[in-house]
């Protein structure tokens, strides 16, 4: 195509979009419910994989130790658990460090601090926090943590307890486990489902206003004008519909992200959508933008086609 | 220069549009083409135009057979010839200037000649002064003359006017053929279909009468006899 036909393509799908007012009020506004709905999509995903990300990693293994177990034993035990293929992390936390987090968590409680510092001696045990890359894993590691006392047979005991163990601990694990994963599932086939019905309506927005343009169209078709170019400016129109809306959406998104965003972090914890979207904006004006665009142009251009057909 | 030979057309639903309908067309003829509602005129027209096939026969257009051109080579044989419909069909968005100026640009001629053809054509056409009206800011008549505008201006070989007076008043009617009668004498072949009796008595030029998707007369110097 030639400069002066882009030019004229161009300056065709503004004033089409200008003078059908009504039709281009109507199709934007359909598109800005398509990608407020895409936008919504990828905030739900984002805080349901913040929150499960969050609870996983605070569903670790305290294993704690007696006050008498010799350090270099526990450290051992800790590498031995480091080798294993199912443990992400194992934190060392020694009997002076837990005890200086516990006055630390207690700081504005005289009492207790009053009480600690009568005993005189540090009553607290060295722990290994230990993390697993999956919820379910926990189950084999513990059951490792057995065998190992198993094999320390005959030494005296050094773990203490291991907070595992405790049943109702490892019912709610399991229980939000196949929750979150179900909820993920759900989640997801909802949006799916949302995303393709208000692709579609935005779909049908577009060939409707072009239906109401295929005696023109047929017109155009008479007076010898190729398909490319009847074609163009209604593409044209389409990526402006997409365009606009999508920075129509953009802007939407501040102030209701802006006003959630602190009950956001408090509902769900670590993550504040306002921040969110301000730090990943380039991602959101891509993702919003491009949808909003090849939408219109996709849209416009399978719509044209069938009137084309003379 | 255009030939029907033995077309005929018949619909779905067995109706006979056409019906071994032949004859041909010289260059710089003013052709007129007669009949009631349903002779079978605009389906004529059509297969001429390539909007539609026909059942058997052919349409030859300067040698070609319209029907076998293909799709992407459709402008270019349309291009060459212009067209006026009963009911004006311009581009309800776009100015009289617009209108004219998008035929040309499909011709794929320059913003310069635009600029200057546009309003000489319809100055021809007596619409000097409404070049920003859009099309329902105009009268039947001044529409029908932006579409014969829009028909000229890039000069086809041939135009074909398909019951371009149904819906004007006798001055606007007269008018109208007047302004195809000095197309024709610039040397431009024109195909009229009407059912006008007075517009066909006037023109004294050849006529083809129609009925029933035959053609039943076909005289040199022609009347309206039906």
């Amino acid at each position: 195509m030639s400069w002066t036909n882009i030019k004229r393509v161009f300056k065709a799908g503004f004033l089409d979009f200008w003078r059908n007012g009504f039709v281009s009020f109507t199709s934007v506004l359909m598109m800005i419910f398509t990608l407020f709905v895409i936008g919504l999509a990828i905030f739900s995903g984002v805080i349901l994989n913040t929150t499960l990300q969050e609870f996983r990693e605070k569903a670790d293994m305290n294993v704690y130790f007696t006050t008498d177990a010799p350090e270099e034993n526990i450290l051992a035990l800790g590498e031995s658990l480091r080798a294993l293929p199912e443990v992400a992390t194992v934190e060392y936390i020694s009997r002076e460090e837990a005890l200086a987090q516990f006055r630390e968590r207690h700081q504005n409680d005289q009492l207790t601090l009053q009480a600690l510092d009568e005993l005189g001696d540090n009553p607290l045990g060295a722990v290994l926090n230990v993390r697993a890359h999956e919820l379910t894993q926990y189950d084999t590691i513990a059951g490792f943590l057995k065998s190992e006392e198993a094999l320390g047979e005959g030494n005296p005991q050094i773990i203490e307890k291991i907070n595992y163990y405790d049943e109702q601990h490892r019912a709610a694990v399991d229980r939000l486990a196949s929750i979150t994963d179900s909820a993920k599932w759900i989640g997801l086939i909802v949006i799916c489902i949302f995303i393709a019905a208000t692709v579609a309506i935005s779909f049908n927005t577009l060939r409707l206003a072009i239906y109401s343009s295929r005696d023109e169209i047929h017109v155009m078709r008479l007076v010898g004008a190729g398909k490319g170019y009847i074609r163009a400016p209604f593409v044209v129109e389409g990526i402006l519909y997409g365009l606009i809306a999508g920075l129509i959406t953009l802007i939407l998104f501040y102030p209701i992200t802006w006003w959630m965003g602190s009950a956001t972090e408090r509902f769900f914890g670590g993550i504040n959508v306002f921040s969110y979207y301000l730090s990943h904006f380039p991602f959101f004006f891509l993702v919003i933008v491009g949808s909003g665009v090849l939408l219109g142009a996709v849209a416009s251009f399978l719509a044209v086609r069938r009137y084309l057909q003379i | 220069m255009i030939y029907f030979d033995r077309v005929s057309k018949v619909y779905a639903d067995n109706s006979v549009a056409l019906d071994d309908v032949s004859f041909s067309v010289e260059p710089g003829e003013f052709i007129s083409v007669v009949g009631h509602s349903g002779a079978g005129k605009t389906t004529l027209v059509k297969m001429l135009l390539a909007e539609e096939k026909p059942s058997s026969g052919s349409v030859f257009f300067e040698s070609v057979n319209v029907h076998q051109v293909p799709s992407r080579r459709m402008g270019d044989l349309r291009r060459k010839i212009g067209t006026v419909f009963q009911d004006f069909r311009l581009l309800p968005g776009r100015t009289a200037y617009e209108n004219i100026a998008f035929a040309m640009e499909a011709a794929g001629r320059s913003d310069e000649e635009i600029q200057s053809d546009v309003p000489h054509v319809l100055e021809l056409v007596d619409l000097g002064d409404k070049l920003n009206n859009f099309p329902d800011e105009l009268s039947g008549g001044e529409q029908q003359r932006v579409a014969i505008a829009r028909a000229i201006v890039t000069q086809p070989d041939v135009i074909i006017a398909d019951e371009p007076t149904g819906n004007l008043d006798p001055v606007n009617t007269f008018e109208v053929v007047q302004i195809l009668k000095k197309i024709n004498d610039l040397g431009t072949t024109i195909i009229l279909t009407t059912h006008n009796k007075g517009v066909i008595d006037s023109l004294k030029k050849r006529v083809i009468t129609m009925d029933r998707g035959k053609v039943v007369r076909d005289d040199r110097e022609g009347k309206y006899i039906l």
